[in-house]
């Protein structure tokens, strides 16, 4: 039997083994799996912004479009003088600003720089001369321009679009100036999210509209430095150290860079229920693998050592059995070879007893010795006689006869041989019979010589005063009659209780035991197709056991 | 009456002590140390019992009962067993010995068992000379 470090050792084994293959697939799918989702996710996010950024790019061009449009359609329609007359200027700007609230003012400006026309409210700049300025220049080159947001002269944030249009000689300009509050709220959207932004900047990094956090309007917002490029980029740009995924688009009409910055925490959100999700699942997996592995190995285990423990025990049977036939044959021998010289010691006595009584004998001196060695020689002989007699009848192939046996008058008739032994002693002999306890198809005379060989040992192991119990009952599966037989004796030392079955094991006096009882009573309940086991502790007394079956073959 | 016995045998000191005894006795045995002879003196003489030993070298015990019994079915034979074996006891008797004795065996009980086989036969012999 393999010892039960051995038996520990097996199951870590077999635990950590198991839970590899299973967990390191799971773990590899789980990661795979969280992978693909995660790149799956974050291509989606991109999209998404990219989406959102060409959108609002495409807005704001439009509403710059629109504006251009408007001016050019204004200027082109009529002559410069048209506007000059009267309050024509003013009904125009009612017209605009009917269409589009943002723009603030509308002024007409002349070749060398003055404001020759005006409506608004800022009339404090009507006679401002504009000849030095930038745009000035640069509406007079390229025919339009769109200015930058800027607090200019009028101290509030706005730009500027101006459209010049040459008639014959004379250049003139349309200027109009618009709120730049219009990009706030063509930018911002509650697409982006509770922690989403989006803003414009110039090319000097310079915030065009106001973002929701960080710093104000015309502040520096420092992105880093992208050239030009057409369509939408994304990138993951890091602000206040924490990484944020922004789109750009440039603007097509104005150098200006649209920056829409997506929410993280959102963005985030289906990742991290996925991760939790995972977690769960992964260690839901695990405790079911490991609870799973556990009882398996546990069956397994259970299994192994009841395995381990039946073929130890036919194991001890066989040999038992093996041990009896061959120690069988050797005792028939054994006793064959010694019966002839018995035999002949015998007769040779008698010879010797028949010549005593001659008359000459019986007058010698030393007649009574010689009679009395005679017999001695005779008690000895006859002693010898009924060990080999033993012998030959434990190695006898009697085949045993089958009769209805009542196994519970068999124990009676046993008792009643022993009774006075036992009363003599004060050993007392309980029975708890079954009462209807089912017929044995046994043979009777050799179920009794068991019975007799038994509680006759019981009662020398237990010497004076004591019990004895015999108890008898029936058993299914496999259908068996139990015999079991219970001293207070001072029970059989560990060491010991292997080989009580064993020939010529004796723990009786020389000349009390031959040391054959036990093993008869074995080979006989082995004929019997039963089994006979002991079971003792030292101190606790001696309990047979013995098993016959109830059917017939 | 005298019984003419014949002891089979293959231990010579037995055999020896043996015709002693029952010579003391005033019983007259004649001895065979091996089933072959045995039978070659039951082929000369008519004995009223045999003493056969069931375990003998060459031809075994129960193998001379067998001849015994077809050449002189009147012949009452004792079986003495050293085999201690029932079996070959009981074997003997369904053959038709008239009883056996285990060996070593009680000499007054083989005497007594010699005796009531010899009655056995005398009454068989005049049954069967009336008959």
């Amino acid at each position: 039997m393999i010892e039960s470090s051995g038996y520990t050792k097996l199951r870590i084994k077999m635990i950590l083994t198991t839970l590899g293959f299973s967990l390191i697939p799971l773990l590899i799918l789980g990661y795979t799996i969280y992978r693909q989702f995660e790149a799956a996710h974050t291509g989606k996010v991109i999209q998404h912004l990219s989406h959102l950024t060409e959108n609002k790019r495409r807005t704001i061009d439009l509403f710059l479009n629109e504006r251009l449009s408007q001016l050019m359609a204004i200027a082109y329609t009529h002559q410069v003088e048209y506007f000059l007359e009267g309050s024509t200027l003013e009904s125009v700007f009612t017209l605009m600003q009917a269409r589009s609230k943002y723009y603030i003012d509308l002024g007409i400006i002349d070749q060398n720089g003055n404001h020759v026309a005006y409506t608004g409210p800022y009339q404090a700049i009507r006679t401002a001369n504009y000849k030095e300025e930038e745009w000035f220049s640069q509406v007079q080159a390229k025919g339009f321009y769109i200015s930058d947001v800027f607090l200019g002269r009028r101290n509030y944030p706005h730009f500027i679009i101006a459209v010049s249009r040459r008639d014959g000689d004379k250049t003139w300009i349309l200027r109009a100036t618009i709120d730049s509050d219009i990009f706030d709220s063509l930018v911002q959207s509650d697409q982006l999210g509770a922690n989403g932004d989006a803003f414009l900047l110039n090319a000097d990094n310079v915030l065009q509209s106001k973002p929701r956090f960080g710093p104000k309007l015309l502040a520096r917002m420092d992105l880093g430095a992208f050239a030009r490029f057409t369509g939408v980029r994304t990138e993951t740009i890091a602000v206040d150290g924490k990484p944020f995924l922004v789109g750009l688009a440039w603007l097509e009409n104005k150098n200006w860079l649209l920056a829409i910055r997506d929410d993280p925490s959102e963005e985030m959100m289906p990742l991290a229920h996925t991760r939790s999700l995972m977690w769960i699942i992964l260690a839901g997996g695990f405790l079911l693998i490991a609870g799973g592995t556990i009882l398996t190995s546990n069956t397994i285990l259970a299994q192994l050592v009841r395995s381990e423990r039946e073929k130890a025990m036919l194991n001890a049977s066989l040999t038992q059995s093996s041990k009896m036939a061959s120690l069988g044959k050797m005792a028939a021998g054994v006793a064959h070879e010694i019966n002839n010289p018995l035999a002949i010691i015998k007769e040779k006595a008698g010879w010797m007893r028949d010549l005593l009584e001659e008359e000459d004998v019986k007058a010698s001196p030393n007649y009574k010795e010689l009679e009395d060695a005679i017999a001695k020689i005779e008690y000895h002989v006859t002693r010898a006689k009924d060990v080999t007699h033993r012998l030959l009848g434990f190695a006898r192939r009697m085949d045993p006869i089958h009769e209805d046996v009542n196994i519970n008058d068999v124990i009676n008739q046993t008792i009643t041989f022993l009774q006075n032994e036992a009363r003599y002693r004060a050993i007392e002999i309980h029975t708890g019979f079954q009462t209807d306890l089912p017929f044995v198809a046994s043979d009777s005379a050799q179920l009794q010589q068991v019975f007799l060989n038994i509680i006759d040992n019981a009662i020398d192991a237990i010497g004076k005063d004591g019990n004895i119990h015999i108890r008898t009952m029936a058993v299914h599966d496999p259908n068996e009659v139990i015999i079991t037989i219970k001293d207070s004796g001072p029970g059989i030392p560990r060491e010991k209780l292997d080989k009580i079955f064993d020939p010529f094991f004796t723990t009786k006096k020389v000349g009390e035991g031959t040391g054959l009882g036990l093993t008869i009573s074995f080979s006989i309940i082995q004929k019997l197709g039963g089994q006979i086991k002991v079971e003792s502790e030292e101190g606790q007394g001696a309990t047979f056991i013995i098993s016959l079956p109830l059917n017939k073959d | 009456m005298d019984i003419k016995i014949l002891l089979v045998d293959d231990e010579f000191d037995f055999v020896e002590t043996m015709t002693k005894r029952f010579h003391i006795r005033k019983m007259p045995v004649t001895s065979a140390a091996s089933g072959m002879e045995a039978l070659k003196l039951i082929d000369e003489q008519d004995f009223d019992v045999v003493i056969l030993d069931v375990r003998m070298p060459g031809m075994d015990g129960l193998e001379v009962l067998r001849q015994i019994r077809a050449k002189r079915p009147l012949t009452e034979v004792i079986m003495l067993t050293g085999h201690a074996s029932l079996d070959a006891g009981m074997q003997g008797m369904s053959l038709g010995a008239y009883d056996y004795v285990l060996k070593p065996a009680d000499f007054d009980e083989l005497l007594d068992k010699v005796r009531r086989a010899a009655e056995r036969k005398a009454l068989n012999v005049s049954a069967q000379a009336r008959g």
